[in-house]
């Protein structure tokens, strides 16, 4: 049996998750009906609502239930843009290069569609992004600037983000702030109501809901331009008829993760601590990704010098242990992330990575046997040499 | 065995790689990332390059039932073959990609990744077949299906490639053979069109696609005396043999139309002239490979096949290696030979040996009337 170790890219489906679902996905009802059946779904919908506003500490009127991160990043940056437009021109988005494809692209379109200009925050080499300059930069452009997009927990190399001193910061100039919060619910403790953030978005499947379903949490102060239009549906944040199965799936992971958050931190941190101190041994030439800054408890990152992260990923593979090496393009290529770039490394620095991320059924003995398995397939990785030596 | 089954995405590699795993052999499905922007679908008859390919590559590897992954080979497929190609024609010369793609990528880069992450061999939907003589020696020969077959492109291949490649569609008889059997084997691509054209251009348009990429000159074209017919925008825009595009004002003496002979990249000249003079008797190449084990004694002539381009007939002759160069005489005139192709050499079925052409010998000499 292969060994699971990509939590980070999608999380196993958790059995208490899928009973609530499935208990829900043969009833019938549109919860937008005013019969019984339609009260029925209603009411399923905004247990689930009330659920979630609890998990997230949030107003339960500030759960807006979406498809997913995509669509939840999209509608903040793009709602949030439009609507700090309808006043005054304000066209600069300020952001950092280490986000989601799902935040960075929606804000290139805006760039390269709809006139905006964007402002990326510079990172060290740990990937923290720099408030001293961020600071500045609003001090001398907050009249032109619409919004900030900053990441709660960065998906890839799991550094977290000082949310409350960047919306400290943004404050003071009534600058809004998104914050794509995908990799960070259920991992480390969030509060929306005490982030100062706008909005924030979250994905079910990276807690063990299904894929399918998610929520921006757009604060009760916050006006946003909806970017599909329909029925009217989630105060007209979001069209399209509610799905009361997943949104209840949704809120039964939640639930599960903020009550097991201090457990599964602490022993996920004990064996992802195992896993780095046990990698950096096999050589030299392999290196931490971000130690010393503040990270999620359950993502280790690793840079192996001399060989291509695809041939550790296809070795790993085959000898059953399934990990990630960062964003994958969609005909299956493995790119240098653009994360790493953004941290200052080069192409081929950023070649030979590998990301492991842990959760819930993860144990000591898969950590064993992945670094039992680590030397040889390094070994045969650097004979196989770089993508394009 | 543990073999590394390339897959295109087309439905050769399909079959191959299904025929490998039904021969016992444990095969992992690849495919090549050769463009850095792949283009979502596929368009005309290109082959390989899209994220369409990559699908269906991924299905069938699905169907088969074996791993399946995408390796990139983007930056040596741009310096290798992409830049080697332009630099060829740059230099006046008409090279074959795909034959450089299965020299430089195929039975290269990807072989030695394969070899060292713990393959045997590499197998391919190439239409050629492996053979072994008496004393066990692989040789290279023709497809059974003789209307695909592809050892050409494979000339360059040496005895040590050889003997990590798997080529599993060699002795089946026809392409339509192997559709049916991707049908029956429920492989979607069964039926996919066969691809024609160069994998990296687009539109299919060569002489466009490199004249973007090298820019426009104003050259003379001038006959074989040497007497001045007519410009043109750039001699890369012309191929040895072509006869179209000229747009000579005068007519020949004869009447009778003009072809392109030769083309003299650094003084940006087109010579043109009879259809008699693209004959070639005899030609040169420079660099050379023994596809397997070379003959006793290759410095004398022998008789041989020669192909000198994919899908060209095989003409007979004599060969001989004479220094670094390799020498070949040919029975009767051959037309529209240019340098830069790749002159295959056949023993019968069997490839012998693949020698880039760098001169040739005209049938008409200068004067003489076509």
């Amino acid at each position: 049996m292969a060994v699971y170790l990509d939590y980070a890219a999608t999380s196993p489906l958790r059995a208490e998750v899928l009973e609530v679902y499935l208990e829900h996905l043969s009833v019938t009802g549109n919860p937008s009906s005013v019969h019984s059946f339609g009260q029925g779904a209603r009411q399923v919908l905004e247990e689930a609502r009330e659920s979630i506003s609890r998990s997230v500490d949030c107003n339960r009127s500030e759960v807006i239930f979406t498809s997913g991160g995509t669509e939840s990043n999209n509608l903040a940056v793009k709602g949030l843009y439009w609507q700090r437009q309808r006043d005054q021109s304000r066209p600069l988005i300020v952001s950092a290069y280490t986000e989601h494809h799902a935040v960075i692209d929606p804000i290139e379109w805006l760039v390269a569609e709809q006139g905006a200009e964007v402002v990326w925050v510079p990172v060290n080499e740990l990937g923290e992004v720099d408030l001293i300059w961020l600071e500045q930069f609003l001090e001398a452009n907050h009249s032109r600037v619409a919004m900030i997009a900053l990441m709660w927990a960065n998906n890839e190399v799991g550094v977290v983000t000082p949310i409350p001193s960047v919306t400290a910061l943004a404050s003071r100039f009534d600058v809004p702030v998104h914050s794509d919060a995908v990799a960070a619910v259920g991992h480390i403790e969030v509060s929306f109501a005490s982030s100062g953030l706008s909005t924030m978005a979250i994905s079910g499947h990276k807690l063990g809901a299904p894929v399918g379903v998610g929520a921006l949490i757009v604060s009760r102060a916050t006006k946003l331009v909806s970017v599909q239009h329909g029925g009217g549906q989630e105060r007209s944040m979001r069209s399209g008829t509610m799905n009361s199965a997943a949104a209840k799936a949704l809120a039964k992971a939640l639930e599960l993760a903020s009550q097991e958050l201090e457990a599964r931190r602490i022993r996920l941190t004990d064996l992802r601590d195992r896993l780095v101190a046990g990698v950096l041994a096999i050589s030299p030439n392999v290196r931490a990704t971000s130690i010393g800054a503040d990270r999620l408890p359950d993502n280790a990152h690793f840079t192996f010098s001399g060989c291509s992260g695809d041939s550790l990923l296809f070795l790993l593979d085959a000898a059953g242990f399934a990990v990630s090496n960062g964003s994958a393009c969609q005909a299956g290529v493995a790119v240098a992330s653009h994360v790493l770039i953004a941290m200052g490394r080069s192409q081929a620095d950023a070649s030979g990575c590998i990301r492991v991320s842990l959760g819930l059924s993860t144990t000591d003995e898969d950590i064993d046997a992945l670094l039992a398995a680590l030397p040889r397939a390094y070994a045969s990785a650097k004979r196989a040499g770089l993508p394009n030596g | 065995m543990k073999v590394l089954a390339a897959m295109s995405g087309g439905v050769d590699s399909a079959v191959a790689a299904a025929r490998a795993v039904e021969a016992g052999h444990e095969v992992v499905g690849v495919h090549l990332a050769l463009s850095r922007m792949p283009g979502t679908l596929r368009t005309g008859s290109r082959g390989c390059c899209t994220i369409e390919d990559s699908m269906d590559a991924q299905r069938a590897a699905n169907v088969i039932g074996i791993p399946y992954y995408v390796w990139d080979f983007s930056e040596r497929f741009k310096v290798d073959v992409v830049d080697e190609f332009i630099n060829e024609y740059r230099a006046g010369r008409t090279p074959n990609p795909c034959m450089r793609c299965n020299e430089k990528i195929k039975f290269a880069a990807l072989l030695e990744k394969a070899l060292a992450l713990g393959f045997d061999a590499v197998c391919t939907g190439h239409y050629a077949s492996l053979l072994s003589d008496s004393e066990g020696n692989l040789e290279l020969h023709r497809s059974a299906a003789m209307a695909k077959d592809q050892s050409y492109v494979l000339g360059v291949l040496t005895a040590e490639q050889l003997a990590h490649s798997m080529f599993p569609l060699g002795a089946t008889a026809s392409k339509d053979l192997i559709r049916a059997e991707a049908d029956a084997r429920g492989l979607s691509v069964a039926n996919k069109p066969d691809s024609y054209d160069i994998c990296f251009i687009p539109e299919g348009d060569t002489q466009d696609w490199i004249a973007d990429k090298l820019g426009s000159a104003t050259g003379d074209i001038v006959d074989r005396e040497g007497v001045k017919l007519g410009e043109h925008q750039g001699s890369h825009g012309f191929t040895v043999g072509q006869r179209k595009g000229l747009n000579l004002g005068r007519p020949a003496t004869d009447g009778k139309p003009r072809f392109v002979l030769e083309i003299r990249p650094k003084e940006n000249v087109v010579i043109v002239g009879p259809h008699a003079a693209l004959a070639v008797t005899a030609l040169t190449g420079s660099r050379y490979t023994w596809c397997g084990l070379a003959p006793t004694s290759p410095e004398e002539w022998f008789r041989v096949g020669v192909q000198v381009r994919a899908h060209g007939e095989e003409v007979t002759g004599e060969a001989r290696v004479v220094g670094e160069e390799f020498e070949i005489r040919l029975d009767e005139p051959l037309m529209g030979v240019a340098p830069g192709q790749t002159a295959v050499v056949y023993l019968g079925t069997r490839v012998l040996a693949q020698t880039t052409i760098d001169r040739t010998v005209s049938a008409l000499p200068v004067g003489s009337q076509g």
